[in-house]
């Protein structure tokens, strides 16, 4: 290659540089899947076709792909309450997906766990979690046990800006990092805690500062450019599986939707948001792709396409799907009533 | 119960588990000890003792004093194929860990719909008696029994200490063993080689006829102290081994209530809310009300945090007299 070449190739954006063409569109269709998906099941909700409540990560979508990209099924994830993009990017099936929504037997839970608690072990998603910093020990466990039995897995720990002030945050990054174990810590920044700020929860300024605290790297990236994200986890990924140990990842990003379905967006502006619309992660992605030959807007414009009819599929599925039997209230609580 | 193929040898409570944990360690490679001190210092009360020597401290492993952090790596490494042994210093740190012990270990097979196992045993030293106050001394399992997914045990002896956690470590499910710490110098015949006690099952320790006695853990040796000197004056108490709190064997307790027409609940947690009320409930609502001839009775602990003064700890939990007293009352009216 000559130098001119290789200065060019230098330039380019990591992804563009890092993945085959076809791995940067299934990514996108990816995105696309998520952000449909969301849309779907938050209508269905208005349609009152699921009850209880969701946390949406509209806005988000590139901190989950981007940070799954290098994952096989053996890896391992932990999610949040705000999980179902990374339940999606790591390769749930939305139709399973919303069936749990739905609350029906066909649903990766049986019905049982709903938008909280949807995991899917077979391909490495040890699950979403009510609790605010609840997967982090866990993901350390998950690790844990990579490490003893000689295996190869990495665990990516996906945990939002308020978990980063409970106990388990810092004891589970303490423990990984005294026992060198394979897991990737990712904070999505998205700004608030529910209502309260960062500014006015978190002693430091970058969330990522506090890995030194724990003798580990820490990055703060920008969290809706994909290709930044992506860098960020190769690298923390490549260290975890090398044996060296974990890292913490900031994603700074934002919701656009509400906490919850409670959320009266009292604490935040409109001016706030639509200044994040307009760094939407997958209108950038997608600019990104384009503009880098990797596919036309009309490929762009197929994919969307793709993921909507899955998205409508999925829940048709759900809708026809049977509900959970009454008698079984108590099923699944210990493996001897698994029946 | 698999029957013990092994000749009986004499160890302690805390010998008895450590014999228990061994073997798990020989045969199953998954097998890991986590806890506060439990490598080169053996434990606080000396229960792993000198397994870092024979397993290396890969097997056994101290970890920081994060309890909640500590618990929460136990099932995330339980989640994904090892079987930990988490040993909390004394019971009264588990309030430290209670998330990752009842909102995930207990709820992750349910909440995953029968998807994922959590095959996990936590190790809790409980119960007062040494001095050591207010914060080390407490005995948590009517809190724990109060969760649907975990199980519950506290063995008596020291053959049913290593049974029962070799019975928790074979269950795919979370299992808390309370440890009471009084117990742990306790001797008894404990068969060599493996051998599990099941879960859910009391065990009658001595037979009666005129009142039931059911009692767990150290209660279990001062209700049966307190029968024997109550056989001299001619009363006849039967006295039961809970064992396990959750599941609780309610046939086991009914059956003898039918029998002797009295109930006596004897625990050491406190007595409002507590394994007592538990267990009277479940006698009314059955069968053995019909042949109730006294009202049921409960025996727990104090209405208060256990104090530092010995003469005040004593009094804060049943003793060996207060259970014959209750007895008496139960069976003449005379005091």
């Amino acid at each position: 290659m000559s130098r001119a070449v290789q200065v060019a190739t230098d330039n380019l954006p990591f992804v563009i540089r890092q993945y085959a063409p076809a791995q940067l569109r299934a990514a996108l269709k990816k995105m696309y899947l998520i952000r449909r998906f969301e849309e779907g099941a938050e209508e269905s909700y208005a349609r009152g076709l699921i009850h209880g409540t969701m946390h949406l990560s509209i806005g988000q979508e590139a901190s989950a792909v981007a940070s799954c990209l290098e994952l096989s099924d053996q890896d391992k994830i932990t999610s949040t309450h705000r999980g179902h993009g990374h339940c999606i990017a790591k390769g749930a099936d939305v139709g399973r997906m919303f069936a749990e929504f739905f609350g029906k037997q066909t649903g990766y839970c049986h019905g049982r766990g709903g938008s909280m608690h949807i995991a899917d072990v077979k391909t490495g998603n040890l699950g979403a979690n009510g609790i605010v910093g609840g997967g982090l020990p866990i993901a350390v466990g998950s690790a844990l046990t990579a490490k003893r039995q000689g295996k190869p897995d990495v665990t990516v720990c996906f945990f939002g800006d308020g978990a980063n002030n409970e106990g388990a945050f810092h004891e589970a990054l303490n423990m990984a990092s005294v026992w060198q174990l394979p897991v990737v810590f990712i904070c999505e920044n998205n700004k608030y805690g529910m209502s309260t700020s960062v500014e006015r929860s978190t002693a430091v300024a970058r969330i990522s500062d506090r890995a030194a605290a724990y003798a580990m790297p820490g990055e703060t990236v920008d969290g809706n450019d994909f290709s930044a994200v992506a860098q960020a986890a190769h690298t923390a990924i490549a260290r975890a599986r090398s044996g060296q140990g974990p890292s913490l990842i900031e994603n700074l990003t934002y919701r656009i939707r509400g906490h919850s379905k409670s959320d009266r967006n009292r604490y935040r502006t409109k001016d706030e948001i639509e200044s994040w619309v307009a760094k939407d992660p997958i209108t950038r992605f997608r600019a990104q792709l384009v503009s880098h030959g990797i596919l036309t807007d009309a490929d762009a414009a197929a994919l969307l396409l793709e993921a909507e009819a899955e998205v409508a599929a999925g829940i048709e599925f759900a809708k026809s799907s049977a509900a959970p039997d009454i008698a079984d209230v108590t099923r699944y609580v210990h493996a001897e009533d698994a029946i | 119960m698999n029957a013990p193929a092994h000749p009986s040898r004499t160890l302690s409570y805390a010998e008895a588990l450590r014999e228990a944990m061994a073997l798990a360690l020989e045969s199953d490679p998954n097998v890991v000890l986590m806890g506060e001190d439990i490598g080169v210092y053996g434990g606080a009360f000396q229960v792993t003792g000198d397994l870092i020597d024979r397993f290396g401290p890969d097997r056994v492993m101290d970890t920081p004093i994060s309890e909640l952090g500590g618990a929460g790596v136990a099932v995330g490494a339980a989640l994904t194929g090892l079987r930990p042994i988490y040993e909390f210093q004394f019971s009264d740190f588990a309030a430290l860990a209670m998330e990752q012990i009842v909102n995930q270990a207990a709820k992750m097979r349910f909440m995953l719909g029968g998807e994922a196992s959590v095959p996990l045993v936590f190790r809790m030293p409980s119960g007062s008696g040494t001095g050591a106050a207010a914060q080390h001394s407490q005995s948590f399992e009517a809190w724990f029994g109060h969760v649907p997914g975990l199980k519950v045990v506290q063995p008596s002896t020291p053959y049913d200490a290593k049974g029962l956690l070799l019975a928790a470590l074979a269950d795919p499910d979370p299992v808390i063993i309370f440890e009471h710490k009084l117990l742990y110098k306790m001797k008894g015949d404990v068969p060599a080689g493996h051998y599990t006690i099941p879960i859910g099952k009391a065990e009658i320790r001595r037979e009666g006829t005129d009142i039931t006695i059911i009692a767990g853990a150290i209660m279990v040796h001062r209700a049966l102290e307190a029968a024997e000197t109550l056989a001299a004056d001619g009363i006849s108490a039967e006295v039961i081994d809970l064992r396990s709190v959750r599941p609780i064997d309610s046939a086991t307790i009914i059956a003898s209530v039918c029998k002797t027409g009295r109930a006596l609940c004897v625990f050491e947690g406190v007595r409002t809310l507590g394994l007592g009320a538990e267990i009277s409930a479940l006698i009314a609502e059955s069968d053995a009300f019909d042949y109730l001839e006294a009202p049921i009775m409960r025996l727990g602990g104090a209405e208060a945090p256990i104090p530092y003064n010995p003469d005040l700890e004593r009094a804060a939990v049943p003793q060996v007299d207060g259970i014959e007293r209750a007895v008496r009352k139960l069976v003449g009216g005379e005091v």
